[in-house]
């Protein structure tokens, strides 16, 4: 099934930007799924909000500000504690630009 | 007497007057858990050595007559979202697979600072993506009062923890509905407060401007001494907010049920609401009649593109929370790859689970070049109109009674290919995060075929005084709450 929305080529640039690979039978089910779900937001352009400002967030806060001061925090250890690969105590990640 | 039976003010009484031991409460939990989890699986990890390491040391402080705190030797489960420092929270996902926390979520500290007893971590829908736990990419919970039924989600193994006694309470999260879905499909009360009531701080985030963690439990009485414990100004948390905390389990007769006015909206009535739920919610408005409440017909027009406002903005903030599962800091990852283009890619498209890949796409499309009007701020301009409606509407009414969910629980398996007839599960729940504000649901009876539902009652903002108020006065005059699944 192809979508009027988004088409199979647009539908890789998105996953690309996502940083998603995924396979021939995911692309298939998501491209099918997606297509209904954006169907389904055509709901939205049934109201008139020309003269509605947006809502970012719900409880009225306004610039929540602290100290800018050295507090407590994990040692270079516990911080590393997790990650899948560490070298002379920092993250460590695969080539990122190859020469 | 039956431990797993008992409220929170009762295990405390009991525990002070030295009739029973913090010992003996997580003891029969623990083994009401390791004879019902095989089935019902609610729980992701089970943390039974650590939970009887922490009833010896409150018996220690009894003994000794220290001050114990205001959940001491309650035993609780917690929804596998929650970091919990040196226990493995997965989030319900396997990209999180064998994560061990450095740190633990401030709503979690506080409940384990009052003494609270950790019985283990419960599954959910992958990063409580979902309404029925089928997308937990460990395996699908079940509904205690049948086993061939989801628990609803995505706090479903919270909900079928606390529905089949193997905790007294759990801590859930409710992004679109998944403290109240759960609950009113497994027969018990769960609080979504207010957005900001409750720290977001160490809690993964799904959709950082809805999130709002929250109890599941049996009563009302319990959810208030809960929010009491959990609530209030979090540092680690810019959003939470100053707003003091009320002493709610002192203020649960406070707000007379005579002369209150109850808002019934037409179109939380109409659609695809089942006959027997819509008749047993209705039923609810006649025992709150005769209790001397007004019941005022109100409209609340948006309701119908809370669905589109909610799945529009939701994915859009998730697939920016999911940009830091890279497999660098923490999860899993693909072993001996070369560049690091290729590991996001490998690593994100081996351990993602369906729903998270979906979401992360829909995200990304709303929000990629030339559709960012189109849906976002569109959809973030409706969110102001369901706001606005709310306002208006609470100028007129003390709370507003809806349905929960539209159906009962449903098969399991039924809804799982396809996602839009289970993003529609949320119908009646989304536009209360959407505008954010607090909501109880509580169970009023049962479908034909023994199936719970649940109605609610949704507050002003920072109102959850009121409706737990209203709440237990329901409670004290019926007795949903207090029907069990025979297991």
């Amino acid at each position: 099934m192809s979508s009027k929305k988004i088409t199979p080529s647009q539908f890789k640039h998105i996953a690309k930007l996502a940083k998603l690979k995924l396979t021939k039978e995911e692309e298939n089910k998501y491209l099918s799924q997606l297509s209904s779900i954006l169907d389904y937001f055509d709901i939205l352009n049934k109201i008139d909000t020309s003269k509605v400002k947006p809502s970012f967030q719900v409880t009225q806060l306004k610039n929540i500000f602290r100290q800018d001061k050295i507090k407590p925090s994990l040692n270079q250890d516990q911080a590393l504690s997790a990650a899948s690969k560490n070298k002379n105590n920092y993250f460590s990640v695969p080539v990122t630009i190859n020469k | 007497m039956d431990i797993t039976k008992l409220t929170i003010t009762k295990i405390q009484k009991l525990l002070k007057q030295k009739k029973i031991s913090a010992l003996d409460v997580t003891k029969a939990y623990l083994a009401r858990t390791k004879k019902l989890d095989p089935e019902i699986k609610a729980f992701i990890t089970i943390t039974d050595e650590l939970a009887l390491k922490q009833a010896k040391k409150i018996d220690d402080k009894i003994q000794k007559d220290q001050k114990i705190g205001k959940l001491a030797g309650i035993p609780m489960s917690i929804k596998d979202i929650y970091l919990t420092k040196g226990i493995q929270t997965t989030a319900g996902s396997k990209v999180l697979k064998g994560y061990i926390p450095q740190y633990s979520s401030t709503v979690y500290q506080k409940l384990i600072n009052q003494d609270a007893i950790l019985i283990g971590k419960t599954n959910t829908d992958t990063f409580a993506f979902g309404a029925s736990t089928e997308n937990s990419g460990y395996f699908t919970t079940k509904n205690p009062w049948n086993f061939d039924y989801i628990p609803g989600g995505s706090s479903g193994g919270s909900a079928a923890c606390v529905s089949s006694s193997m905790s007294v309470f759990s801590m859930g999260s409710d992004t679109g509905g998944s403290i109240r879905h759960p609950a009113s499909l497994c027969g018990i009360t769960g609080l979504k407060p207010t957005y900001g009531r409750n720290s977001r701080y160490g809690i993964t985030a799904m959709a950082s401007s809805f999130d709002c963690p929250g109890p599941l439990a049996n009563t009302v009485e319990d959810i208030a001494v809960i929010t009491e414990v959990t609530a209030g100004k979090d540092p680690l948390d810019a959003t939470t907010s100053s707003t003091s905390v009320p002493k709610y389990s002192k203020l649960l007769n406070k707000h007379k049920l005579k002369g209150l006015k109850i808002g019934l909206p037409k179109e939380y009535f109409s659609g695809s609401i089942d006959k027997q739920v819509k008749q047993k919610v209705l039923e609810t408005t006649k025992f709150f009649e005769k209790q001397g409440a007004k019941i005022i017909d109100i409209s609340l027009p948006s309701t119908n593109q809370g669905i589109a406002v909610y799945y529009v903005l939701v994915p859009c903030e998730i697939s920016a929370n999911m940009a830091r599962y890279d497999g660098i800091r923490f999860g899993q990852s693909k072993k001996d790859i070369k560049d690091l283009l290729s590991y996001y890619l490998e690593t994100r498209g081996a351990f993602m689970e369906d729903e998270m890949k979906r979401r992360i796409m829909i995200g990304t499309y709303a929000l990629s070049a030339g559709y960012f009007d189109a849906y976002y701020l569109k959809a973030s301009k409706v969110r102001t109109l369901i706001k606005n409606e709310f306002i208006e509407t609470f100028k007129k009414v003390d709370t507003i009674l809806a349905p929960v969910s539209p159906t009962t629980a449903w098969k399991i398996g039924e809804k799982i290919d396809d996602p839009l007839q289970m993003y529609l599960a949320d119908v009646f729940t989304v536009c209360i995060n959407v505008a954010g504000l607090p909501s109880l649901a509580l169970p009023c009876g049962f479908s034909s075929n023994n199936l719970p539902i649940g109605f609610q009652l949704i507050g002003n903002y920072f109102q959850e005084d009121k409706i737990l108020s209203i709440g237990h006065q329901y409670q004290q005059l019926t007795d949903y709450h207090f029907q069990k699944p025979k297991l």
